[in-house]
């Protein structure tokens, strides 16, 4: 056996053993589920059943019904929607880890969060959320497949890991040790050692039944591994349907909310263009024709007026490039991306480095979208973070562009709060791009954006 | 004083060349391009360039890129860039070798005809000529202020700030309401919290106006 062979073995038994843990905590949550609701069920039918009976003999209720009926119930309400999310997460890192490990990646499709669900996890405030909550979890396919992945891996999983596992545990436990045991003897330390799991062998014979289980365990480890990511993509991936309906209700989602942005942005820019430079204009107009009529009989004033004229047009170009810069920075036509985000880094009060590079240009929209969240993240550490650095990395990895925000401010920072952030990922969306901020309370803060793209 | 304008919009380029020529200058090439623009450079005889940022045929920074061009050919080439809006990050590109005689201004500084053609002499002379919006924006940042720039007093930064634009001690003078005199000991002061050896007086002016940019 080759040392790559042994090291492959050595690596497949300690994932396997990995696998086994989630798979016990799966079984545990399972058994969670199971018994949160066969406790609500139990306690609602003695509830009922006894309200039957006391109905028709006209006796008092049970205070234990009444207290185990109260029992399920909230078993129901704080358990059950936690133990589907937990599920959730437990899921989740087995398609990660089957991908990485195993090399068989597992789809996912989950149906996203109801608008408005800040804390899934805390037990819902009103009967409402819970109802809410729970048709979201379980009219979800995918929930369904995690708990039938649950309990697939209780069975059929743990048999294919333990096989590996044990041959090789108790080829050590059960012949090398007892085997090392005998020569341990000569040293006296013979009671620390387990006895022979077959006494009468001799140590040799012992030492090699041992080591062939050893070596069997490990060279069947990592084929069992690949088997077991298999399996869960059998049970756990979506199906084209279910990936089917999730992207065409994430289109349409975005769809409406990218024209809904378009529409909005229109009509600031043309309230500003009424407001701003079309009205200026307009002054101007009229003072120059006061200037014309008053240029005979009072020229000082017409002067007066000509150089007011000259301000207000002054003004008007001041209000016409800051709309201009508002809907497409002109550094961000002339030099692209990165340039673009280092004139931000320029104009921002805190001192802000740039770092990675872009080997091509991403397409126009993208790199709108990019500068202006860059922008509005910068704005946001300014304001609010008190930090006094921050620091820019870009740059174009697996066919996305990756922009990372991070600064060394207070932290805190709430994404379901605050409209920018939100606003951030609206713009986003529509190219199927995502915003990821963790913030945790001292800081730091960092924001990653990433948008599927080519480069150009 | 002659002058090489490469200016793409007609109106535009008209009203440029009635402008210098009313101040006296010599409008020695008239351009609309940037390939144009830097053969009229390199037949010489040109004492100062105005040169718009956006040029043909692609209308995004091709003057600019011209400009340089021009000044690693003639170092110290004299420019004046206008531009439509002014970005810090090409102030410094232009500010980067160090040479001076180089400006960079919004094209509506044009409306004010005497400044404009101030500021094309001060930069053929070798001095700088900043826009206001460029200086006014690096003072948003002077919060964060580091390095030697953050050791200059309130007054000092004012001072810098108008040399930064391109004044004269005098017209700094008149700006600030003191003497000259005055105005002398802070850039004297000016130079030495930044480190300036006494050389050229002109070329300190120019290093500090960097050194302001460059934080």
């Amino acid at each position: 056996m080759k040392i790559n062979g042994i090291r492959g073995g050595l690596l497949a038994l300690v994932r396997a053993l990995a696998f086994v843990g989630l798979l016990l905590a799966g079984t545990a949550l399972l058994a969670v589920a199971v018994a949160s609701v066969s406790v609500a069920g139990l306690g609602l039918g003695h509830l009922i059943q006894n309200l039957l009976r006391a109905g028709l003999s006209g006796g008092r209720q049970d205070l234990t019904d009444l207290l185990g009926a109260a029992l399920g119930a909230a078993c129901c309400w704080l358990v059950l929607p936690a133990a589907l999310l937990a599920t959730r997460r437990l899921t989740m890192r087995t398609r990660r880890l089957s991908a990485r490990w195993c090399g068989v990646p597992v789809r996912q499709a989950y149906a996203p969060a109801p608008p408005g669900t800040r804390h899934p996890w805390w037990p819902a405030g009103s009967v409402h959320g819970y109802r809410r909550r729970m048709s979201w979890l379980l009219g979800d396919a995918a929930t369904w497949r995690d708990l039938l992945w649950l309990a697939v891996n209780t069975v059929a999983g743990s048999v294919l890991l333990l096989v590996p596992l044990l041959l090789f545990g108790s080829g050590i436990v059960a012949f090398i040790i007892p085997a090392l045991g005998s020569l341990a003897w000569f040293y006296g330390l013979q009671h620390l050692v387990p006895p022979p799991a077959f006494p009468g062998n001799t140590p040799l014979v012992l030492f090699i039944i041992g080591l062939a289980m050893v070596v069997a365990g490990a060279w069947i480890a990592p084929p069992v591994v690949r088997g077991y990511g298999r399996l869960a993509r059998w049970v756990l991936a979506p199906s084209t349907q279910a990936e089917l309906e999730l992207r065409v209700a994430h289109l349409a989602r975005t769809r409406s909310e990218t024209l809904d942005t378009g529409a909005a942005e229109l009509r600031r820019i043309e309230r500003d263009l009424h407001d701003g430079a079309q009205a200026r204009l307009v002054a101007m107009g009229l003072t120059l024709d006061a200037a014309g009529r008053l240029i005979e009989t009072d020229p000082a004033a017409a002067r007066t007026l000509l150089y007011e004229a000259r301000d207000a047009s002054a003004r008007a170009l001041v209000e016409l490039r800051d709309l201009v810069r508002g809907i497409h920075p002109p550094v961000l036509a002339d030099r692209g991306l990165a340039d673009a985000v280092r004139a931000i880094a320029l104009d921002s009060p805190l001192r802000v480095r740039v770092t990675g590079t872009l080997p091509g240009r991403p397409p126009a929209p993208v790199e709108s979208a990019g500068y202006f969240a860059v922008s509005e993240l910068l704005a946001n550490v300014a304001k609010h973070s008190g930090a006094v650095e921050a620091e820019v990395d870009l740059r174009h990895e697996s066919d996305a562009l990756r922009i990372i925000v991070r600064d060394n401010g207070a932290g805190g920072a709430d994404p379901s709060r605050g409209t920018g952030l939100r606003g951030i990922e609206r713009r986003l969306a529509a190219f199927d791009g995502i915003l990821v901020v963790t913030s945790p309370v001292g800081g730091p803060t960092e924001a990653i954006l990433e948008v599927p793209c080519a480069l150009s | 004083m002659r002058v090489v304008i490469a200016e793409d919009l007609f109106l535009l380029r008209e009203g440029l060349i009635r402008l210098l020529e009313a101040y006296g200058f010599e409008v020695a090439a008239a351009t609309d391009n940037a390939e144009d623009f830097l053969a009229a450079i390199r037949k010489g005889g040109c004492d100062v360039a105005v040169v718009d940022v956006r040029l043909p045929p692609t209308f995004t920074d091709e003057g600019l890129r011209a400009a340089l061009t021009a000044r690693a050919e003639i170092p110290g080439l004299p420019i004046l860039v206008v531009s439509q809006y002014v970005e810090q990050l090409y102030a410094r590109e232009l500010l980067a070798d160090g040479a001076g005689a180089v400006g960079y201004l919004l094209k509506d500084r044009v409306l004010d005809g005497a400044q404009f053609t101030d500021a094309v002499t001060r930069v053929a002379r070798g001095g700088t000529a900043m826009d206001p919006e460029v200086i006014a924006r690096l003072l948003a940042r002077s919060s964060a202020a580091e390095g030697p720039v953050g050791r200059l007093s309130p007054r000092e930064l004012e001072v810098l700030e108008l040399m930064a634009e391109g004044r004269s001690n005098a017209a700094i003078a008149g700006r600030l309401f003191v003497t000259e005199r005055a105005v002398a000991k802070h850039t004297a002061s000016i130079f030495a919290k930044l480190d300036l050896q006494p050389s050229d007086d002109d070329n300190r002016r120019v290093r500090a106006v960097l050194a302001y940019l460059g934080r």
